[in-house]
């Protein structure tokens, strides 16, 4: 097979001495900006690009793409130690993995969450390997009204579970929606619902108001119980990591299932963050252990680290074959790309032969390399749930304002994030559910947009929606399950109502 | 000592092969801290890669010992990179791209943003729109393509970067021009309204060169043609058999459009002569370097550098047009 | 920790209902500020939905949701939200976290990010002087030294950085 020779002499490149060491720096580089809010791989590849001038484009480039992987993994140990999600896509690792930390799990979170990053990214890379072309021609099925498909897809896999206090979810929803429409809407090109303040033109930044809504909210809801943090006395040692292992294989299913969705989320390009909600959404619902997630279940760790991180990957593979960029990181790559006259494209693959497999070579390698080092920081980080809260606390907030600065620079959005804290605070206590807001504040738009290109398209008519198999599909699909929950509900009901007492 | 020596030599070696630099090292200010590339569009996007571009070569050539970085302001139609600088005043580390969304942001949403508030540093280079179809699609000529838009029950879809600029400008001019109605539909990047086509959702484009090439060059989509008073000059081949001077004009085929558009950098408003005149001299260094006539030619930009009053006339007579097309169009903000 | 024994029913602090209610309320008058915004600017549908339809249709639904929140709130059997003495210790998190947002535009991010350690461990733990004093320099500087240095991300800086020549 010529693509297997070819990748094998990628390895061959990859695995020289001065690469492993760039790969290991890297991915070192990548932990500490996916760590900190405020700085992302952005930053750690800005610093380092003049540095890459002097290299082998292959070497320039494994360097700066550890840093992405660095940065994948780094984005979730904020979100379990702290309930603070470093990136987007680790929002939904923390319905669990925070739960977990505050249990005293935070090792097996950690360890959890880590290992399924990797075993993500890895089928993510598999895919990139071996069927790419297959795969770029796919993508390119995806119109306005598939992509619409997608994220109706991504809500209606996610929402459509809510049991009681159907009223708060609906809610949290609109509440979502809403944020999402404030600024400037790219169809018509008018600012909506800014009420002529300058500041509100640039719309809620998702980042800014999941850092209040879960970070700021989560120590005021400490503080609450008395300034000292739960879960303090976390085991820790390295052999947390390998009884972690040990319980892995009985969730293949979860495993397997949020492998595919990232993959297919990060080819259409739906992207990362709607992966880990759909993977999270999908395993709560088929999990046997449903009804248990949000309260520390690994399971509820496992499936949106595991898709995020297959899409991430995945997303690479747009970016490779057609030039579109799937995230912020992945843009600043496509630059370096830029830089070193690489065009990224069709033609890439064809003209660029050999950087194309070093590159996919150290995708598997520099994936290893970080598994091995952020599994090596587990009992660093869940020691630092034994630091006192009084210090602690006021070092989060510091690091969560800095976050929001940096976002795009302004102080207005420090005040942005310390009011959703409050919100965070105060619905939290009153159960309205904050992950539907945050999913509708993230696809909101998109989907809006989505929705509108494909009437503009077809002339303001809704058949676009079932207009070939595909988007009919997806369509039918995000129906069958929005309304999953309440006909097994029904059921479920019914049988119980035919054995005991009436209903009420 | 060495240094002394090297200040004094190196000037002197520069002096000798080029005549017009100076013999002095003359730059009173040079940057102190890191500069700020701000680019009001979203990664990936062509002013992103020019912007990137410009940083790799003032970093490989060493035009200032400051590292540059690039960052992305895209929210509100650029409005926000552009409302950046506006606050930035006084701040010489900070640059940002611009397009003719300098005029015409402020024209679609009423936004108090002006270029006037701004220090104009350089124009580089002239960007061209092309019309751009499926490789596999039947027209051979802009006119095929406007004789089926005339014909079609349901209005061609021709798709562009955002609602309100450049590429919706061009769209109304064609439809007034031809007599036909499209549907235009807005991406959010040029690189995503190239992938709509070559994906075949969209009939048509009107993508600068640069956010084409790929899929050209694939095999994708192809130019009908440019919508320019003359054809490009770069006649180096692009794909087997096609260079980007091979390219008809629009009025050549019967479409009588033709629309430009400006690539250049401002500073924020209230900086010193001095620190303009370096920026000044750091983009007339960058627009020597055989890098950036290499990337001018692989983008297909019309090289057209200004700066001091020769950028600010182009300006003055730039948005004088833009406010005439944007007012017949209707896509002035009420 | 000692904590005093929270009950159900303990007598002084917030009552759940009257909070149920006042966020209710408030999501009534941003329902209100949409659908004012929406239909000002036209939600219909013209040849394809309007900017303002969406926003529109979701108001109305939100209207509708949260006036439904409004009716079972008040239907709520009585119960504490939060214990004054709850209240009190998260106010002690909340004030210093607040004067610290509004002290990073005039004096800069670091300079408010010192006070708010001090402010912060002298109101909520029992740190000794010295360790508080450390802790008020090192991590700015820390901060510091990370972003503006290394990272080159430039963050808000005051009078005392400009006096120092950054």
């Amino acid at each position: 097979m010529d693509d297997f020779s070819s990748l094998l002499s990628g390895f061959q490149v990859a695995l020289s001495w001065h690469n492993v060491g760039f790969m290991a720096l890297g991915v070192i580089l990548g932990i500490v900006v996916g760590v900190l809010p405020g700085l992302g791989g952005p930053n750690g590849v800005a610093i380092l690009l003049p540095l890459t001038f002097g290299m082998e484009p292959v070497s320039a480039i494994i360097l700066l793409s550890s840093i992405y992987w660095g940065a994948l993994f780094g984005g979730a140990i904020t979100s379990i130690l702290f309930n603070i999600p470093g990136e987007a896509w680790s929002v939904a690792t923390t319905f669990d993995g925070y739960p977990m930390a505050v249990q005293g799990r935070a090792a097996e979170a950690l360890t959890a969450a880590f290992t399924a990053s990797f075993i993500g990214a890895l089928s993510g890379v598999v895919l990139i390997t071996f069927v790419a072309p297959l795969v770029a021609e796919f993508a390119l099925r995806f119109g306005p009204a598939e992509f619409f498909a997608v994220f109706l897809l991504t809500f209606c896999s996610f929402v459509g579970m809510g049991r009681d206090n159907r009223g708060k979810i609906i809610a949290a929803l609109c509440i979502g929606f809403l944020l999402a429409a404030v600024g400037l809407d790219s169809i018509s090109g008018d600012l909506r619902m800014t009420f002529g303040s300058m500041e509100l033109m640039r719309g809620f930044d998702f980042l800014v108001v999941v850092i209040g809504l879960f970070g700021i909210g989560e120590i005021l809801l400490t503080a609450e119980e008395g300034l000292v943090f739960k879960g303090k006395h976390a085991k820790i040692d390295l052999k947390v990591v390998l009884r972690t292992w040990a319980t892995l294989p009985r969730y293949w299913v979860t495993l397997l299932r949020s492998a595919i969705v990232g993959m297919w989320m990060g080819v259409t390009p739906g992207g990362a963050i709607a992966a880990s909600f759909m993977g999270y959404g999908l395993a709560k619902r088929f999990s046997r252990r449903g009804a248990q997630f949000g309260k520390g279940e690994m399971e509820g760790v496992l499936a949106p680290e595991t898709a995020a991180h297959a899409a991430g990957t995945s997303a690479l593979l747009p970016m490779l074959a057609l030039g579109i960029p799937g995230s912020a990181t992945a843009a600043v790559l496509l630059g370096g790309l830029l830089v070193w006259g690489l065009q990224p494209g069709p033609m890439l693959f064809v003209e660029q032969k050999d950087f194309v497999w070093g590159l996919i070579a150290s995708m598997y390698l520099g994936n290893l390399a970080g598994l091995v080092i952020v599994l090596a920081t587990v009992p660093l980080f869940a020691a630092v749930m034994r630091i006192p809260f009084s210090f602690v606390a006021p070092v989060i907030l510091i690091v969560c304002a800095i976050g929001a600065y940096t976002i795009s620079n302004s102080v207005f959005d420090i005040w942005i994030m310390l009011a959703f804290g409050l919100v965070g605070y105060v619905f939290k206590k009153l159960d309205y559910p904050l992950a539907p807001m945050v999913l509708a504040l993230v696809l909101g738009d998109r989907a809006e947009d989505a929705f509108r290109q494909a009437l503009l398209g077809s002339g303001g008519s809704l058949e676009v929606f079932w207009a070939n198999g595909l988007v009919g599909g997806l369509v039918v699909i995000a129906f069958v399950l929005l309304l999953w929950g309440p006909v097994t509900e029904g059921i479920a009901r019914l049988r119980r109502s035919t054995s005991a007492e009436p209903a009420e | 000592m060495p240094q002394r020596l090297f200040a004094a030599l190196i000037p002197a070696m520069l002096g000798a092969g080029a005549a017009f630099l100076p013999l002095t090292p003359a730059l009173a200010w040079e940057p102190s801290k890191p500069v700020e590339i701000i680019v009001p569009f979203s990664a990936g996007g062509a002013s992103d890669q020019m912007a990137r571009t410009i940083q790799g070569i003032v970093q490989k050539h060493r035009f200032t010992t400051q590292p540059v970085i690039v960052v992305n302001k895209p929210a509100a139609g650029g409005a926000e990179g552009m409302l950046d600088i506006q606050k930035s005043a006084g701040d010489a580390h900070k640059l940002i791209t611009t397009s003719s969304g300098i005029f015409m942001t402020p024209m679609a949403t009423k936004l108090p943003l002006s270029w006037t508030d701004y220090t104009p540093v350089a124009m580089i280079a002239q960007d061209s729109f092309l019309l751009w179809v499926n490789a596999r699609s039947p027209y051979k000529t802009a006119a095929d393509f406007l004789d089926a838009a005339r014909k079609a029950s349901l209005p061609l879809k021709i798709g562009g970067t955002s609602s309100k600029r450049e590429d919706n400008l061009i769209v109304f001019a064609m439809e007034k021009r031809a007599g036909a109605k499209f549907a235009y539909i807005p991406y959010t990047s040029g690189g995503q309204a190239s992938t709509q086509l070559s994906g075949n959702h969209v009939e048509a484009n009107t993508n600068n060169p640069a956010e084409d090439l790929a899929n050209w060059r694939g095999g994708a989509t192809r130019p009908l043609c440019v919508f320019a008073e003359k054809p490009m000059t770069y006649s180096e081949p692009v794909t087997e058999g096609a260079s980007w001077a091979d390219i008809p004009t629009c009025a050549s085929q019967g479409l009588n459009v033709s629309y430009q558009m400006l690539r250049g950098m401002f500073m924020p408003g209230r900086v010193t002569r001095d620190q303009q005149a370096f920026y000044v001299d750091m983009f007339k260094k960058v627009s020597e370097t055989p890098e950036w006539k290499e990337y001018l030619a692989r983008n297909a930009l019309v090289p057209d550098y200004r700066d001091g009053e020769a950028f600010t006339a182009f300006l003055k007579a730039d948005e004088a047009k833009h406010e005439q097309l944007m007012t017949e169009a209707g896509f002035m903000a009420k | 920790m000692p904590q005093p024994t929270e009950t159900m029913d303990q007598p002084g602090g917030l009552s759940r209902r009257s909070v149920e209610v006042i966020v209710a309320l408030c999501l009534i008058g941003l329902a209100g500020l949409v659908l004012y915004d929406s239909h000002g600017r036209g939600a219909g549908w013209d040849g394809g939905p309007q900017n303002g339809f969406f926003p529109a249709r979701v108001g109305w639904i939100f209207l509708a949701a949260s006036a439904y929140l409004l009716w079972k709130s008040v239907r709520r059997p009585p119960e504490t939200f939060v214990t004054w003495w709850q209240l009190g210790q998260v106010a002690r998190v909340l004030a210093p976290l607040v004067l610290f947002v509004a002290l990073i535009a005039p004096l800069g991010l670091y300079v408010a990010a010192a006070l708010f350690i001090i402010a912060f461990m002298l109101i909520t733990g029992k740190a000794r002087w010295w360790s508080v004093v450390l802790a008020a320099v090192l991590v700015p500087m820390a901060c510091f030294w990370i972003f503006e240095l290394q990272f080159r991300v430039p963050l808000p800086k005051g009078p005392l950085e400009a006096a120092l020549g950054y």
